[in-house]
Protein backbone atom coordinates (compact mmCIF):
# COMPACT_ATOMS: atom_id res chain seq x y z
CA UNK A 1 0.00 0.00 0.00
CA UNK A 2 0.78 3.62 -0.35
CA UNK A 3 0.25 6.08 2.14
CA UNK A 4 1.58 9.74 2.48
CA UNK A 5 3.86 10.36 5.22
CA UNK A 6 4.08 13.74 7.22
CA UNK A 7 6.70 15.17 9.24
CA UNK A 8 6.58 18.49 11.51
CA UNK A 9 8.77 20.36 13.63
CA UNK A 10 12.58 18.30 14.73
CA UNK A 11 11.25 15.70 13.24
CA UNK A 12 10.72 17.23 9.80
CA UNK A 13 14.23 19.10 10.13
CA UNK A 14 16.06 15.99 10.83
CA UNK A 15 14.59 13.99 7.76
CA UNK A 16 14.81 17.04 5.91
CA UNK A 17 11.74 17.09 4.27
CA UNK A 18 7.78 18.07 5.02
CA UNK A 19 5.81 14.93 3.37
CA UNK A 20 6.48 12.31 1.03
CA UNK A 21 4.64 9.15 -0.28
CA UNK A 22 5.76 5.93 1.14
CA UNK A 23 5.13 2.40 -0.18
CA UNK A 24 5.23 0.12 2.52
CA UNK A 25 4.68 -3.66 3.29
CA UNK A 26 4.15 -2.93 7.03
CA UNK A 27 0.97 -3.40 8.72
CA UNK A 28 1.52 -1.51 11.79
CA UNK A 29 3.01 2.03 13.06
CA UNK A 30 5.84 0.34 14.02
CA UNK A 31 6.59 -1.71 11.18
CA UNK A 32 6.04 1.56 9.08
CA UNK A 33 8.74 3.29 11.07
CA UNK A 34 11.57 0.16 11.24
CA UNK A 35 10.96 0.27 7.64
CA UNK A 36 12.06 4.29 7.29
CA UNK A 37 14.54 3.67 9.97
CA UNK A 38 16.21 1.08 7.62
CA UNK A 39 16.45 3.29 4.79
CA UNK A 40 19.05 6.20 5.46
CA UNK A 41 20.25 7.55 9.02
CA UNK A 42 18.57 10.44 9.37
CA UNK A 43 15.33 8.42 9.47
CA UNK A 44 17.00 6.77 12.33
CA UNK A 45 18.04 9.44 14.08
CA UNK A 46 14.45 10.96 13.82
CA UNK A 47 13.07 7.82 15.20
CA UNK A 48 15.89 7.56 17.72
CA UNK A 49 13.62 7.64 20.87
CA UNK A 50 10.21 7.04 20.61
CA UNK A 51 9.13 8.22 23.53
CA UNK A 52 9.82 11.87 22.61
CA UNK A 53 7.49 11.12 19.63
CA UNK A 54 3.78 10.89 18.52
CA UNK A 55 2.23 9.28 15.64
CA UNK A 56 -1.71 10.64 14.23
CA UNK A 57 -3.03 8.49 11.66
CA UNK A 58 -5.98 10.22 8.96
CA UNK A 59 -5.67 13.12 11.89
CA UNK A 60 -6.30 11.95 14.95
CA UNK A 61 -3.56 10.59 17.67
CA UNK A 62 -3.03 7.05 17.62
CA UNK A 63 -0.17 4.37 19.26
CA UNK A 64 2.69 3.28 17.52
CA UNK A 65 1.45 -1.00 17.54
CA UNK A 66 -1.98 1.07 15.74
CA UNK A 67 -2.51 -0.86 12.80
CA UNK A 68 -2.15 1.10 9.07
CA UNK A 69 -5.06 -0.79 7.02
CA UNK A 70 -6.70 1.67 5.32
CA UNK A 71 -4.89 4.59 6.81
CA UNK A 72 -4.31 7.60 4.10
CA UNK A 73 -1.93 9.81 5.84
CA UNK A 74 0.40 9.24 9.02
CA UNK A 75 2.27 11.93 10.45
CA UNK A 76 4.84 11.98 13.15
CA UNK A 77 5.86 14.51 15.23
CA UNK A 78 7.40 15.68 19.06
CA UNK A 79 4.73 15.77 21.97
CA UNK A 80 2.25 19.34 20.99
CA UNK A 81 3.40 22.95 22.46
CA UNK A 82 0.02 24.23 21.55
CA UNK A 83 -1.61 27.25 23.95
CA UNK B 1 -19.11 27.90 19.03
CA UNK B 2 -16.09 29.56 16.61
CA UNK B 3 -12.70 28.73 15.80
CA UNK B 4 -10.07 30.92 14.13
CA UNK B 5 -6.04 29.18 13.13
CA UNK B 6 -4.29 31.97 11.49
CA UNK B 7 -1.36 33.37 11.01
CA UNK B 8 -2.95 37.22 11.76
CA UNK B 9 -2.99 39.00 14.67
CA UNK B 10 -6.48 39.29 16.43
CA UNK B 11 -8.29 42.49 18.08
CA UNK B 12 -8.56 41.03 21.31
CA UNK B 13 -11.05 43.75 22.95
CA UNK B 14 -13.28 43.59 19.68
CA UNK B 15 -13.39 39.61 19.76
CA UNK B 16 -14.27 39.97 23.16
CA UNK B 17 -16.82 42.76 22.91
CA UNK B 18 -18.33 40.67 20.10
CA UNK B 19 -17.75 37.18 21.77
CA UNK B 20 -20.21 38.81 25.01
CA UNK B 21 -22.79 40.86 23.19
CA UNK B 22 -23.26 37.41 21.33
CA UNK B 23 -23.86 34.90 24.22
CA UNK B 24 -27.58 35.37 24.54
CA UNK B 25 -28.34 33.75 27.97
CA UNK B 26 -24.83 33.95 29.21
CA UNK B 27 -24.47 35.46 33.14
CA UNK B 28 -20.75 35.07 32.72
CA UNK B 29 -17.79 35.58 29.87
CA UNK B 30 -14.26 34.43 30.70
CA UNK B 31 -11.64 35.12 28.14
CA UNK B 32 -7.25 34.13 28.46
CA UNK B 33 -5.03 35.73 26.47
CA UNK B 34 -1.75 33.51 25.85
CA UNK B 35 1.54 36.31 24.73
CA UNK B 36 4.36 35.64 23.90
CA UNK B 37 7.07 35.18 26.45
CA UNK B 38 10.58 37.71 25.84
CA UNK B 39 12.62 35.91 27.98
CA UNK B 40 14.22 39.24 29.77
CA UNK B 41 14.00 40.68 26.22
CA UNK B 42 16.69 37.94 24.50
CA UNK B 43 14.04 36.28 21.97
CA UNK B 44 13.90 37.66 18.84
CA UNK B 45 11.19 35.58 17.42
CA UNK B 46 9.30 32.75 18.31
CA UNK B 47 8.07 30.29 15.20
CA UNK B 48 4.63 28.18 15.39
CA UNK B 49 4.32 25.27 12.97
CA UNK B 50 0.53 23.66 12.68
CA UNK B 51 -0.71 20.37 10.94
CA UNK B 52 -3.59 22.01 8.90
CA UNK B 53 -6.15 19.82 9.02
CA UNK B 54 -5.62 17.88 11.80
CA UNK B 55 -5.27 21.89 14.28
CA UNK B 56 -8.80 22.56 12.96
CA UNK B 57 -10.10 18.83 13.60
CA UNK B 58 -8.80 18.88 17.44
CA UNK B 59 -9.78 22.07 18.49
CA UNK B 60 -13.39 21.06 17.48
CA UNK B 61 -13.43 17.90 19.22
CA UNK B 62 -11.66 19.96 22.52
CA UNK B 63 -14.15 22.38 22.11
CA UNK B 64 -17.13 19.78 21.85
CA UNK B 65 -15.35 17.98 24.80
CA UNK B 66 -16.10 21.23 26.49
CA UNK B 67 -19.26 21.92 25.81
CA UNK B 68 -20.51 18.31 26.66
CA UNK B 69 -19.30 18.78 30.31
CA UNK B 70 -20.25 22.85 30.95
CA UNK B 71 -23.36 24.25 30.45
CA UNK B 72 -21.81 26.51 27.66
CA UNK B 73 -23.75 29.05 26.12
CA UNK B 74 -20.83 29.71 23.47
CA UNK B 75 -16.75 29.13 22.96
CA UNK B 76 -14.48 30.93 21.18
CA UNK B 77 -10.86 29.77 20.33
CA UNK B 78 -8.30 32.17 18.48
CA UNK B 79 -4.76 30.56 17.98
CA UNK B 80 -1.83 32.48 15.53
CA UNK B 81 0.89 30.38 14.03
CA UNK B 82 3.81 31.33 11.78
CA UNK B 83 6.44 33.90 13.07
CA UNK B 84 5.76 36.41 16.30
CA UNK B 85 7.31 38.51 18.35
CA UNK B 86 7.92 39.00 22.33
CA UNK B 87 4.63 40.18 23.45
CA UNK B 88 2.38 39.29 20.31
CA UNK B 89 -0.75 37.66 21.71
CA UNK B 90 -0.38 34.13 20.43
CA UNK B 91 -3.73 32.76 21.16
CA UNK B 92 -7.06 33.53 22.50
CA UNK B 93 -9.85 31.22 24.17
CA UNK B 94 -13.28 32.79 25.12
CA UNK B 95 -16.26 30.62 26.97
CA UNK B 96 -19.78 32.29 28.06
CA UNK B 97 -22.00 30.49 30.38
CA UNK B 98 -24.72 30.80 32.90
CA UNK B 99 -22.56 30.87 35.52
CA UNK B 100 -18.73 31.87 36.33
CA UNK B 101 -18.00 28.26 37.76
CA UNK B 102 -18.82 26.68 34.69
CA UNK B 103 -17.26 29.56 32.44
CA UNK B 104 -14.01 29.49 34.29
CA UNK B 105 -13.69 25.40 34.04
CA UNK B 106 -14.37 25.52 30.68
CA UNK B 107 -11.87 27.69 29.72
CA UNK B 108 -8.87 25.95 31.82
CA UNK B 109 -9.85 22.85 30.19
CA UNK B 110 -9.73 24.60 26.55
CA UNK B 111 -6.39 25.79 27.89
CA UNK B 112 -4.57 22.65 29.40
CA UNK B 113 -6.18 20.61 26.56
CA UNK B 114 -5.05 23.01 23.68
CA UNK B 115 -1.54 22.80 25.12
CA UNK B 116 -0.63 19.13 24.60
CA UNK B 117 -3.81 17.74 22.24
CA UNK B 118 -3.35 20.27 19.40
CA UNK B 119 -1.21 20.39 17.19
CA UNK B 120 1.56 23.23 17.20
CA UNK B 121 5.04 23.30 17.87
CA UNK B 122 6.92 26.43 19.05
CA UNK B 123 10.19 27.36 18.35
CA UNK B 124 11.89 30.18 19.71
CA UNK B 125 15.06 31.84 17.65
CA UNK B 126 17.37 33.92 20.51
CA UNK B 127 20.78 34.45 20.91
CA UNK B 128 21.78 30.59 20.72
CA UNK B 129 20.27 29.98 17.38
CA UNK B 130 16.87 28.36 17.19
CA UNK B 131 15.16 26.01 20.17
CA UNK B 132 12.17 23.57 19.78
CA UNK B 133 10.22 24.46 23.03
CA UNK B 134 9.73 21.21 24.79
CA UNK B 135 6.43 19.90 26.09
CA UNK B 136 6.65 20.00 29.74
CA UNK B 137 5.78 16.70 32.32
CA UNK B 138 3.06 19.22 33.71
CA UNK B 139 1.06 19.93 31.19
CA UNK B 140 0.37 16.36 30.26
CA UNK B 141 -0.30 16.04 33.95
CA UNK B 142 -2.85 19.04 33.94
CA UNK B 143 -5.03 16.76 31.98
CA UNK B 144 -5.63 14.21 34.32
CA UNK B 145 -7.37 16.55 36.68
CA UNK B 146 -10.48 16.50 33.80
Amino acid sequence: MTVEVLYFAWVRERIGLPRERVSTQAETVAGLIAELVAREERYAMAFADLSSLRVALDQDLADFDSPLAGVREVAFFPPMTGG
Amino acid sequence: MRLAVQTEPFDLGAESVAFAAGAAGAGAVVTFTGIVRDNGGTLSAMEIEHYPGMTERAIAAIMEEARSRWALVDALVIHRHGRLAGGEMIMMVATAAPHRADAFAAAEFLMDYLKSRAPFWKKELGPEGATWVAAKDEDEAALRRW
